[in-house]
Order: structure tokens, then C-alpha cells, then sequence
């Protein structure tokens, strides 16, 4: 059982467990450094990698975890609340979305983690997301027949290719692993330029 | 002011954490998300929902009868939500941790290549996108691309791949804001 499927998720109780959440989160978010948006925009110049390295760990831990739990029985994924595909606003959302985050130096969780660290650049990102969303919510008699190109149901890896989960994370682990591996053999080559 | 008192004030900011620790951190935070409130984590959410609260003051009849914010408001404030507590403890951690490690300084943060005005102008602009991409697509970089990726959904893979990619086709046009 879980809050959500017990429909007890926006009720006191709820929203004192996702207080103690985001608080977690948004320690780990700034521990890795994401309180900068230097930082955070240096991966789209193949400077510093903490975006990829960050978020790819956590996406194979997550994953792990969940396939472990699932193989157990102590917790099947199918109690979690997962979003269904809608192919053409999430591939055309993203791409805005990226375009986005390299111009504006930031993500709307990271920048509340910026804005939390005193980044003004944070601030102006934050206000300006919520007049985005504002802008979206105008143009929705003609942005709702858009939403719906490539409406694919709930679509998940395990079921495209006829896997299992712990199949999916473990590969991945693998292709996380080789990403790992290439970014410190470019960290090596920068820095012995940097120093010869 | 005595030499150990000031030492104590100019103490340098403490290093980041290693990324591999701190995406098993998130990655573990993640997981119990999952299994505690049955849902992963988000923030954009919380924004928009802020955003609609603020128009409703200002225009309640437009925004209720919105087609896309209108359902916000069917059940009283779209701010008795439990993104926006999320939200709330993430500004709250990264306030703490952030304190502790004596990285809190009231900055504009930017590449040697743009002046204070242009990167606050940038980030206004970056955020009116971000904003409303995240409505686009129903998630930003928490809910689709770290939260949607661990469930091993299709679409928030699909989120994940097209956001490095307009990250990417984008940077060359932005490279002095960040020049080291």
C-alpha cells in the first residue's frame, strides 16, 4: 500500500511525507551542485559532466531498486502512478524544454534549489516558468488538439521489447557504466592539455 | 575582530559531493517516493499551480473557465496539492544543505561572455520556455526525465532524449553566457 493508491496522497498526512521527500531531494540536488547554474550548463559544452553522471546513477539505482522489489514481492511497480505516452508533446515539450534549460541556465528543480542558494538568476527563471505555464494555459484551445498526436497508452521499455524490468535496468547499468568510463577518459584528456 | 573569528567567517565553501554518491542519494529518494507516496517526484507542477493561484486573484472567472487550469480549481486551491509540498521541502533541503556547506551568496550567476542584465534577460527567457514545455509535455527534468526514465516508461525516454537534443542544437547559440 502506498499513498496514492490509498487516495490518501493530498490529505495532512500526504503532504508531510512529500515535505520529508522534497527535503531529501532537494539535499541531494544541491550536494551534487546543482545549486549552480555554471554547473548545470556546462554539460552542453562537455565541461563537466555532474548532469549526466548525476542523473544517470540515480535513473539506474531507482530502476534497480524497483526490479529488485518487484522480483521479491515486496513492492510491484504497478502501484506507482506512471504517466501514459503522448509521443508528440513530450518529443516537441522536450526539445523546447532543452532549448530551455541551456538559455535560462536551469530546470524548475534546480532553481529552487538556486533560488534557496541565493542565485537572483534562479529567481528570474522561477517567475518567468510560471508565466510560461500561464502562457500555455492561454493558447489551450489550440494547443489540446496537439496533445493528443501520438497517443501510444501507457508504454514502458520491458513491455516494448518483451523483457523483463530487471532485464531493462540492468542494461541500463551496462550502458550507463560505458557512458561513465568515456566521460573519465575525456576528464584525462582535458586535463593532461590542460597541463602540458 | 579576533584572527580565529575571521577565519571562521571567510571559511571557504565546501567541495560538491561526489555525482556518483549523490545520484545513488537521489536515486534512493526516488525509490522511496515510490514506494511511500506511490508517485515520483516533480516540480513543475508545483510552479504552474503557484502561477494559477496568482491569476485567479488577479482574474478568477478567466481561469476558472480555463480548459486546462480550470480542473485546478474544482476542488478548492490548486495549491492543496501535494506537488507543492514536494516543492516546498525541496527549496527547504537545498536551503539546509546549501547552508551547511556555506555556499549561500546573493549573486547573478554567469559565463565571463554576458553582463549581469543579458544573463537575467537569458534566464527570463529560458524560463518562459521551460515553463511552458513542461505544461507541453506534463513534467520537466524531475517528472519525465528522472521519475518517467526510472519507471522505464517509452514517452519520458523519448522527454529525455529530445531535451539533450534541444539542449545541444541550442548551446553554440548561447556559448558567451557561459564561457568558463
Amino acid at each position: 500500500m502506498n499513498l496514492f493508491d490509498q487516495g490518501l496522497l493530498d490529505t495532512p498526512f500526504g503532504w508531510s511525507m512529500s515535505l520529508l521527500v522534497g527535503l531529501a531531494f532537494g539535499f541531494w540536488l544541491e550536494r551534487a551542485g546543482f545549486g549552480s547554474s555554471r554547473k548545470l550548463a556546462s554539460i552542453f559544452y562537455l565541461r563537466d559532466f555532474a548532469v549526466v553522471q548525476v542523473m544517470f546513477t540515480a535513473v539506474a539505482t531507482a530502476a534497480l531498486g524497483l526490479a529488485a522489489l518487484d522480483v521479491t514481492g515486496l513492492f510491484e511497480v504497478e502501484r506507482v502512478y506512471r504517466m501514459e505516452t503522448l509521443l508528440g508533446p513530450q518529443i516537441v515539450g522536450g526539445l523546447i524544454f532543452g532549448a530551455g534549460f541551456v538559455a535560462g541556465g536551469w530546470c524548475p528543480g534546480t532553481a529552487l534549489v538556486g533560488a534557496a542558494s541565493g542565485k537572483l538568476d534562479a529567481l528570474a527563471f522561477l517567475a518567468a516558468s510560471m508565466l510560461g505555464s500561464l502562457v500555455y494555459a492561454a493558447f489551450w484551445p489550440q494547443l489540446e488538439p496537439l496533445q493528443r498526436v501520438g497517443d501510444c497508452g501507457l508504454v514502458t521499455l520491458p513491455g516494448l521489447f518483451h523483457v523483463s524490468a530487471g532485464v531493462v535496468a540492468a542494461v541500463i547499468v551496462a550502458v550507463a557504466l560505458v557512458m561513465f568510463a568515456l566521460i573519465h577518459r575525456l576528464e584525462l584528456r582535458t586535463q593532461r592539455t590542460a597541463t602540458s | 575582530m579576533n584572527a580565529i573569528g575571521k577565519q571562521v567567517l571567510v571559511r571557504a565553501e565546501q567541495p560538491y559531493w561526489n555525482p556518483y554518491v549523490a545520484g545513488i542519494g537521489l536515486g534512493l529518494t526516488l525509490l522511496v517516493s515510490f514506494v511511500a507516496l506511490g508517485v515520483g517526484l516533480g516540480a513543475s507542477g508545483s510552479t504552474a499551480r503557484l502561477a494559477a493561484s496568482a491569476a485567479h486573484a488577479l482574474a478568477p472567472e478567466a481561469v476558472e473557465s480555463n480548459g486546462y487550469l480550470g480542473s485546478w480549481f474544482a476542488s478548492g486551491s490548486p495549491l492543496a496539492s501535494y506537488l507543492v509540498f514536494l516543492s516546498l521541502g525541496t527549496l527547504l533541503g537545498g536551503l539546509l544543505s546549501a547552508l551547511f556547506a556555506r555556499r549561500i551568496h546573493a549573486t547573478v550567476e554567469r559565463g565571463r561572455g554576458v553582463t549581469p542584465r543579458t544573463r537575467l534577460l537569458l534566464a527570463l527567457g529560458g524560463g518562459l520556455l521551460v515553463g511552458f514545455a513542461s505544461r507541453m509535455a506534463a513534467g520537466c527534468t524531475s517528472g519525465q526525465a528522472l521519475t518517467g526514465s526510472a519507471l522505464l516508461l517509452g514517452g519520458s525516454w523519448a522527454f529525455l532524449v529530445a531535451m539533450f537534443a534541444g539542449g545541444f542544437l541550442v548551446a553554440p547559440l548561447v556559448r558567451k553566457e557561459w564561457l568558463p
